[in-house]
């Protein structure tokens, strides 16, 4: 039996651990605002970077935005048309769209689909020392390796989230306007009248602008700070989703009570 | 991979995400039509304003003609006041009837102008004297109940 102090002495190391491991990832980010300004001369490193995260989430994006657009689109109108108000259908895809869906599930799709493989490329460099190999040649791999990775993710997280959001309107027009039937019109008229650009839209895109930040830290800290086994590295992927995941979801909430306190 | 298709994929990619935020701003959105470029504050005093918003919409004739901009409570009063951001286009006469009226049967609270016949137009910064406040449901309906309730006292 294991005597107290011994518990007491394991709980106080996790504690530990988790705030050295919090610590060593905010100045893990420091590190790399601080290596990123020779990435301005070579732009070419983040283009790079854009096109695996984001150019390759294009199709599942754009697919899982209609999709879910198109569940709207069925769900609202049910619950609308007891109301007699299906003309709201619009607004109501647009705005859930627009607020909370587009950016949060963007993020979540990005995290698992981007993310993951961001860790996985960077937690293999380490495990086969090309990381150590770079800072024998004086390649300093932060800026080498995960800056463009961490800007790649960045840039394409909103334009992402944008894109989820559009094809989720299309969607919602799909199933309401042309299988459903309700008034095209009202449709379009009812949402340009309800988002507004500046409280809804410009919201939407510091959330998701936000969440690109979130999951890219994650899955670059967590590649790097990897185990360097294979287990260590399935490992650090299976805790770059879950974190993303639970980051993406907290920070939502913490957004959206200061960006829409009900007020309109 | 190529640096040219590389370069071209990633153009595609930047161009779809902002064509999509193009889209969310210009068709989802209202920074085409809505839009108040020029605007002048007029106030209103309400004894009820209901279920009236921050940004909800100023109507004359059915046409938005402004925002709400800030709802306040006048301590001395006691009485609503409702500040206004009205389009700069448009001027009203002195005499105007703000009025708080409900769009359909469950719809948003707006600020209706009911145009008067005074040569004198309102300036910015002005208050609107005449007011009409909010109809709220349930005064209405207990006042039905209780002329009702009357009238077939009367009838006995």
């Amino acid at each position: 039996m294991a005597d107290p102090a011994a518990l007491l002495r394991k709980l106080g190391h996790s504690v530990i651990d988790r705030i050295w491991r919090l610590g060593f990832a905010a100045r893990f980010l420091f590190a790399i605002l601080r290596f990123s300004g020779a990435l301005f001369r070579r732009p070419q490193l983040i283009a790079r970077e854009v096109y695996f995260s984001g150019v390759l989430s294009l199709l599942i994006i754009s697919v899982s935005g209609l999709f879910v657009g198109l569940v709207l689109g069925l769900q609202g109108y049910e619950t609308l048309q007891r109301y007699g108000s299906t003309e709201a259908l619009g607004i109501l895809v647009a705005l859930s769209l627009v607020r909370e869906l587009g950016p949060v599930v963007a993020g979540l799709l990005f995290a698992s689909r981007a993310g993951s493989s961001i860790t996985a490329e960077i937690g293999l460099m380490k495990t086969t020392e090309q990381l150590k190999a770079m800072d024998m040649m004086a390649v300093n791999p932060i800026a080498r390796v995960v800056a463009p990775r961490f800007w790649g993710g960045v840039i394409a997280m909103p334009l992402l989230a944008a894109l989820f959001s559009a094809m989720g309107v299309l969607g919602g027009w799909l199933i309401g306007v042309v299988f459903i039937g309700v008034d095209e019109g009202a449709f379009w008229a009812q949402m340009q009248a309800g988002v507004d650009f500046r409280y809804d839209i410009v919201n939407g895109v510091i959330k998701s602008f936000v969440f690109g930040i979130a999951v890219s830290l994650i899955a670059v800290f967590e590649g790097y700070d990897s185990v360097p086994t294979a287990e260590g590295v399935s490992r650090a992927i299976t805790r770059t989703v879950v974190t993303s995941a639970l980051a993406i979801l907290a920070l939502d909430f913490v957004l959206t009570s200061f960006m829409f306190r009900g007020t309109s | 991979m190529n640096r040219t298709v590389l370069d071209l994929w990633v153009g595609i990619f930047v161009a779809i995400g902002i064509a999509s935020l193009m889209f969310l701003a210009l068709k989802v959105g209202n920074l085409s039509s809505a839009h108040l470029s020029e605007t002048y504050t007029l106030q209103a005093k309400f004894d009820n304003i209901g279920g009236l918003k921050v940004r909800g919409p100023v109507k004359s004739a059915g046409v938005v003609v402004g925002r709400v901009a800030e709802i306040g409570f006048d301590p001395v009063t006691y009485e609503a006041v409702v500040t206004m951001n009205v389009d700069g286009r448009y001027v009203f006469p002195r005499d105007t009837f703000a009025g708080i009226y409900t769009a359909g049967l469950l719809g948003e609270q707006y600020v209706g102008f009911d145009v008067g016949g005074d040569e004198a137009m309102l300036k910015p910064g002005d208050t609107i004297s005449k007011t009409q406040s909010a109809v709220v449901l349930e005064k209405l309906i207990s006042q039905f109940l209780f002329s009702k309730a009357s009238e077939g006292q009367e009838s006995k």
